[in-house]
């Protein structure tokens, strides 16, 4: 044979070997290897990396706090990092199999994340720390508590003080149901001031749906319930006041507002369904702006509010996992979670915890009541997107929208979903 | 074997494959092979957890259920992606031929040479272009808000300007609204799961501001090759143009347009692939929001990837959007390419006659590597 041929040869040999190479330098970085990490061995000083998404400087500076100072008394660190866009970072570190070792889990997600096999479900090893039963059954998927509840919100009916009374309203006029509260609302609708200003979404109308008795899933999250008579009921009730002018959404007042804490915090709102968040929100931009918090009215089937939480998640992926747990513990002890209280205002998720938040801060005690009864978030696997969906479609309430409609679309979509 | 041997040229084919070879391995490694991996993905369940090559329960070989799923299973899946598809087929029909033509109209007046302060006007127009998309995004944020600039100039003239982001109302719907169509019953067929009133919503509101941002800042980069095509052209031919005695309209209809003709390839082509690729801007303004009018392909592929965890899905949408700019681009090229047998086009410029086309192939832009970001 020719040595042309063989030189040929040669060449593509190298060729090939410097590919292979270079693609081997790609993957042995990391990635698609093993599913369940092995765990580095115990003692020893560990490097943990805590992902939050969080509220504002206040929280990030909290955690810092709260784990250096685990990291003194463990002789670990953590670094601590705040997301921009938490979904999309997640998502990104969990198929790049380098996911942060502790990190928030919302709610809404847990169900993705347990299915897509990325969470360490620890949830046995803190069974003693008596969190709230509704919070563990918001984290819980298959049976299993998948991670600590980290903190919770509830919602609550806040009034302005300066315009109640200016509409001649008294205490004894604060709504206890439906009809009084479209009462109070009309009455406070005067010139520039709308009576109720509420987001326009799930995360506060949906409130009006658990007090007529209904809620987009069964309990178990294994079944859609949204286009019954109640949910239908909830959401009437809103257009009823809509209709009437009682009512708007944060986005069609004049001027348009971010959300409804804004549209209150300037005055054009004499109420709004907020949660706890609305206390910092309001000292930091309207720190003049009277005024009080009450629970929200009961509907035909009497109390309903809904409650947002977040967990501290651990990934399946971690190397840490003991020392991560250690951390939870840690952050999640009642003199720690008081701690964040103070620090960027949210509830303790445990009994403990949320008893002592009572006496500290008697004036939230409508929020902390909501643990109570409160209507944890959607957290079944592949719901997020069509509560989305159904999210952008409730703004159209205001537009003409058919409630009718949008329920039947969520209970065809929903089922969907769930069937994966 | 043994003559080819003693020939120089034997060595050549080596020479070649060897000097092309850093590219080959940069392209293979960072393009084709990813391309490869991705469409293996859109062939599998993978969540994003464990190796999406290693099979197993993580990552379940589906075969083409992810396609099929996304034209013919009923659920929330189809119906915003073809709302996706929808969308981006309305704004691809408004971008691409409003853009052609405003920055060959640019390219025009900058190219004139009775114009003062030319390189001023070709700074200024090219500016938007070099800009970043996320700033021009949030800066139409601003301008187009409620109580905003652009609202604000239509309140001198009396005008109650729309909440623009916050409307979901398409335009077509508006405009047969004012002939009394509100959803009739001719229009209740369904086309993959969405009634024909839904496919004929025509781009929203909110759409509109960003197909007017899009045009605004994709003009500047087609304007300069245009601008380049144009001061390619012959000087002969227009002055024998203008013996035979033509008007400026004639002129430019059956002498410069048809001489223009490998630019506007060029840049339709280039408008097509950038506009079905549409992500940033929607990212910036509102992600989808209202009640996702502005959602694309692009961006549900991603969403539906990185944030429900569905990266094979994701990678179907994507592959379903290539196979739809290929097809375009096919079509496009069915029907502008220079062929010996005369279309409608080549039929009108007889003035030009046979020496346009030598011009003309003369005129193309060189680079089109470098032309490829122009939708950045």
């Amino acid at each position: 044979m020719s040595s042309t041929r063989t030189r040929r040869t040669r060449a593509v040999a190298m060729a090939a070997i410097t590919g292979a190479l270079a693609l081997s330098a790609c993957s042995s970085g990391g990635g698609f290897n093993t599913p369940a990490a092995t765990q580095a061995p115990a003692g020893g000083p560990v490097a943990l990396k805590m992902l939050i998404a969080s509220s504002g400087d206040a929280e990030t500076n909290a955690l810092k706090a709260a784990t250096a100072a685990w990291g003194k008394k463990t002789g670990n660190s953590v670094e601590v990092t705040a997301a921009d866009n938490m979904d999309q970072q997640l998502g990104q570190a969990f198929a790049g199999g380098a996911p942060p070792d502790v990190f928030y889990g919302a709610d809404t997600r847990i169900g993705d994340f347990a299915k897509a096999g990325n969470l360490y479900a620890y949830g046995d090893q803190v069974a003693n720390e008596k969190f709230l039963p509704s919070l563990v059954q918001t984290f819980t998927y298959n049976g299993k508590l998948q991670c600590a509840p980290k903190d919770y919100s509830t919602l609550a009916l806040e009034i302005n003080t300066d315009l109640w009374t200016k509409a001649g309203l008294t205490d004894a006029d604060i709504p206890k149901d439906w009809a009084a509260l479209e009462t109070v609302a009309t009455k406070l609708t005067q010139g520039t001031v709308t009576g109720l200003v509420i987001g326009n979404d799930i995360n506060r109308g949906g409130a009006f749906m658990k007090q007529a008795g209904g809620w987009v899933i069964s309990a178990d999250g294994k079944t859609m319930t949204a286009d019954t008579p109640q949910n239908l009921a909830g959401l009437q009730e809103i257009k009823k006041m809509m209709d009437a002018g009682a009512l708007k959404f944060n986005t069609d007042t004049t001027p348009a507002a971010g959300w409804g804490g804004e549209a209150f915090g300037k005055g054009i709102a004499a109420m709004t369904i907020e949660g706890n968040w609305i206390k910092g929100g309001m000292q930091k931009d309207y720190p003049n702006l009277k005024y009080k918090v009450v629970e929200l009215p009961t509907g035909p089937a009497g109390k309903g509010t809904l409650s947002f939480s977040n967990c501290w998640a651990i990934a399946a992926k971690s190397q840490h996992q003991a020392a991560s747990v250690d951390l939870v513990k840690f952050l999640t002890s009642t003199d720690q979670q008081l701690a964040f209280t103070k620090a960027f205002g949210p509830m303790p998720s445990t009994e403990d915890g949320i008893a002592k938040f009572k006496t500290d801060y008697p004036a939230d005690a409508p929020f902390a009541a909501g643990g109570d009864y409160g209507q944890g978030a959607v957290n079944a696997p592949g719901m997020d997107p069509v509560m989305k969906a159904f999210n952008s479609k409730m703004a159209t309430l205001s537009k003409g929208g058919d409630p009718k409609a949008m329920l039947a679309d969520l209970q065809k979509n929903g089922t969907a979903a769930l069937a994966g | 074997m043994a003559r080819r041997k003693s020939s120089i040229h034997g060595r050549e084919g080596i020479a070649g494959w060897v000097f092309t070879a850093p590219m080959i391995i940069v392209l293979g490694l960072f393009l084709f092979v990813p391309v490869l991996m991705a469409f293996w993905v859109s062939l599998t369940n993978w969540a994003g957890n464990g190796n999406p090559f290693g099979g197993g329960e993580t990552a379940k070989f589906v075969g083409a259920s992810n396609y099929t799923d996304l034209f013919l299973k009923d659920g929330l899946t189809r119906s915003t992606f073809m709302q996706s598809i929808g969308n981006t087929f309305y704004y691809v029909l408004l971008v691409v031929p409003l853009q052609t033509l405003t920055s060959l109209f640019l390219a025009l007046v900058v190219n004139n040479k009775l114009l003062r302060g030319k390189s001023f006007f070709r700074t200024a127009f090219y500016f938007p272009s070099v800009t970043s998309s996320i700033a021009i995004s949030t800066v139409f944020l601003f301008l187009f808000s409620n109580s905003g600039a652009v609202n604000g100039f239509l309140k001198l003239f009396g005008i109650t300007g729309p909440q623009w982001f916050a409307d979901s109302r398409g335009l077509l719907h508006l405009i047969l609204g004012l002939f009394g169509a509100d959803n009739p019953s001719w229009a209740q067929g369904q086309i993959f799961g969405r009634t024909l009133w839904d496919w004929l919503a025509g781009p929203s509101v909110a759409m509109c501001v960003i197909i007017i941002l899009a045009i605004w800042t994709t003009t500047g980069t087609f304007m300069l090759m245009f601008l380049a095509a144009l001061q390619d052209l012959p000087v002969e031919v227009d002055e024998a143009a203008a013996l035979d005695g033509v008007s400026a309209w004639q002129k430019f209809r059956l002498v410069t347009v048809p001489m223009l003709r490998p630019a506007i390839f060029l840049v339709v082509t280039l408008g097509l692939i950038g506009t079905w690729q549409v992500f940033d801007q929607i990212y910036v303004m509102g992600k989808g929001a209202p009640d996702n009018t502005t959602l694309t392909p692009a961006f549900l592929s991603y969403s539906q990837s990185f944030t429900s965890l569905k990266y094979g899905s994701g990678a179907a949408m994507a592959f379903v959007v290539f196979l739809i700019i290929v097809l375009l681009t096919w079509f496009q090229r069915r029907i502008m390419r220079e062929d010996k047998k005369p279309g409608w086009w080549r039929r009108r410029s007889t003035l030009v006659g046979a020496a346009s086309s030598g011009a003309a192939a003369a005129a193309t832009p060189a680079d089109s590597t470098s032309a490829a970001g122009a939708h950045r």
